[in-house]
């Protein structure tokens, strides 16, 4: 018997199966040479499958006790705390006492939270779920897209308590243009899960990856407009470096977000494009990196 | 035999087509590799690598019907060429085709996340194994009732033994109504009662089954259960056939082996 690839019809039969892979009845498993598996089934498989993601992300907020009373308080209390210290620290280094500014400490904290809770709890999610890994052919996506979707839940419960505050200072502040700003809080979910895509395969060949990251977001969290706002240092730095302060994709994300909610003001245009720029981005490099990766991950991880 | 629908031509129907396989993976020196080590190598110009060729050149076809022990010694490439069979491991080279809906219950079970009870992560496995929300919690509430585990089936899997994490894991693998069904090394860690109910689920199951693979040590159960048998040796298919006449060889070959290492010794 030849081998496939050495005839023509074989090759043409080992087309049309590759197809196959991820459907339920029939599979083909043969060498991918590109590193990518055809994306078209893997994602309608990933869309069948999305109930397990849900599941898992919801299985693991129960064992982290999320849905305890003190679970679900500490979501509220451990960002709030995060807020008081800053503000503490910026009322000491402007020598100036400002409330409102304590409302857009929060709004930003919360926000920066969920993207930054995406790339550290969805760093670890693959080499956490050595088992399942495994034993289970499934798309591996699922995996950090689950981390990403606990990211999103834990910050839920932020949401109301931040319109507390907005109503205790910012009385005035209320418009239309609000809703608006669901866009930007949409371009940071879809940029935290190509982002948790991205370190969950890092980790799986770097393991300490998940020990810088804490660090990382600590630094991107202060070169980010939330302990400063965008107007503020317009004109103190020189052109390229302001063009590098805008580079950075929460200063569009964060930055179009502060300006909708508690601005009342319309973002520039380019805050709207680089936010979904820079969200597209990410997802597209954070995927099909991690999905060039996942068929590895099985010897990897133990 | 009512299962096996024979082919107009009289042939029975494929279940398993592995065509001339090879499987070579790179894995790294350490268990968890971090930046550290790696730049630690790279300073002294090390590679951080090994490639170990598990699966050399195997083929073989499995039609429905077969129940197929695999023997061979520790380290042989049995849980690779499984794994390779449900989809986990990629071929290197070579292809695998396979007809139906695996099930797999490998050397380490379920229970990935021993934080969420039995329950929690049977309803996890069979989500990620493709069966849709109302399928997966039909049968949770079955397979916690087949498991004999009381009221651990809702605490964490951390509390369980060993025989009950393999309870579990047994459980899920056969009630997931595969067509082809993968074991590996299942039945080692069960107690007697267990063990003698697993028996019996699995001769039921190859009423029903396509296929059934069974990896096990205890040549015992192979010569038992199965119909067919493979001997694989550092990834190499040594022989198939009867599983009578697989065991008796492959008992001959560790004999052999075992009486030059003696002489070496002396």
């Amino acid at each position: 018997m030849t081998a496939p690839s050495d005839s023509g019809e074989g090759r043409a039969r080992v087309g049309r199966a590759r197809d196959a892979e991820f459907e339920p009845v029939y599979h083909y498993y043969g060498p991918h040479r590109a590193g990518l598996p055809p994306l078209i089934p893997y994602f309608r498989e990933l869309w069948r499958r999305r109930a397990f993601a849900t599941e898992m992300s919801r299985a693991t907020m129960r064992g982290a006790n999320t849905s305890t009373f003190f679970g679900q308080a500490w979501l509220i209390i451990n960002p709030l705390l995060l807020a008081a210290v800053y503000y503490v620290l910026v009322t000491i280094i402007r020598r100036e006492h400002d409330p409102a500014f304590f409302a857009h400490l929060t709004l930003g904290l919360f926000a920066f939270q969920l993207v930054g809770t995406s790339i550290t709890s969805g760093a670890t999610s693959v080499t956490s779920s050595g088992k399942l890994l495994l034993n289970t052919p499934f798309p591996r996506l699922l995996i950090p897209l689950s981390a990403a979707r606990t990211a999103f839940f834990r910050f839920l419960p932020t949401v109301p308590v931040y319109f507390v505050f907005h109503a205790i200072f910012l009385t005035d502040v209320w418009s239309p243009k609000m809703l608006l700003s669901v866009y930007f809080l949409a371009t940071m979910v879809v940029f935290g899960m190509g982002l948790a895509a991205f370190f969950a395969a890092l980790q799986v060949y770097f393991r300490d990856t998940s020990s810088f990251l804490p660090f990382f977001v600590r630094i991107w969290l202060y070169l980010s407009p939330i302990l400063w706002a965008p107007e503020q240092i317009i004109g103190r730095f020189s052109g390229p470096i302001m063009t590098l302060i805008q580079v950075n994709p929460m200063y569009s994300m964060i930055g179009g977000y502060t300006e909708l909610l508690q601005n009342d003001a319309f973002p520039p245009t380019y805050m709207w494009i680089s936010a979904a720029a820079w969200a597209l981005a990410s997802a597209v490099i954070g995927f099909l990196y991690f999905i060039s990766r996942e068929r590895e991950f099985a010897v990897r991880v133990v | 035999m009512s299962l096996l629908s024979v082919l107009s031509n009289g042939e029975v129907p494929m279940a398993v087509k592995v065509h001339d396989l090879s499987i070579t993976y790179r894995t790294t020196f350490e268990r968890k590799p971090t930046l550290k080590q790696a730049l630690v190598r790279f300073g002294r110009g090390q590679r951080a690598v090994r490639e170990i060729e598990a699966i050399k050149n195997v083929s073989f076809d499995v039609r429905n019907g077969t129940s197929m022990g695999i023997i061979g010694s520790n380290g042989a490439g049995k849980s690779t060429l499984m794994r390779a069979m449900a989809g986990i491991l990629p071929p290197t080279t070579g292809s695998i085709e396979v007809w139906g809906r695996a099930s797999t219950l490998l050397a380490l079970g379920v229970g990935f996340n021993h934080n969420l009870s039995g329950r929690e992560n049977i309803i996890l496995g069979g989500l990620a194994a493709g069966l849709s929300r109302r399928e997966v919690e039909e049968r949770a509430a079955e397979v916690a009732e087949w498991t004999e585990l009381g009221d651990f089936i809702d605490m964490p899997m951390r509390t369980y033994s060993s025989g009950m994490n393999a309870r579990v894991g047994f459980s899920v693998a056969v009630h997931m109504k595969p067509d082809i069904l993968m074991i590996d090394e299942a039945l080692s860690t069960g107690d007697a009662h267990f063990r003698e109910k697993a028996t019996a689920k699995m001769a039921e199951l190859r009423e029903s089954a396509r296929a059934m693979f069974l990896v096990s040590h205890g040549l015992g159960s192979i010569k038992e259960m199965c119909n067919e048998a493979m001997w694989l040796d550092r990834g190499k298919l040594m022989m198939r056939g009867d599983p009578a006449e697989v065991v008796k060889a492959y008992m001959k070959f560790v004999k052999v082996k075992k009486s030059e290492s003696a002489t070496e010794d002396m």
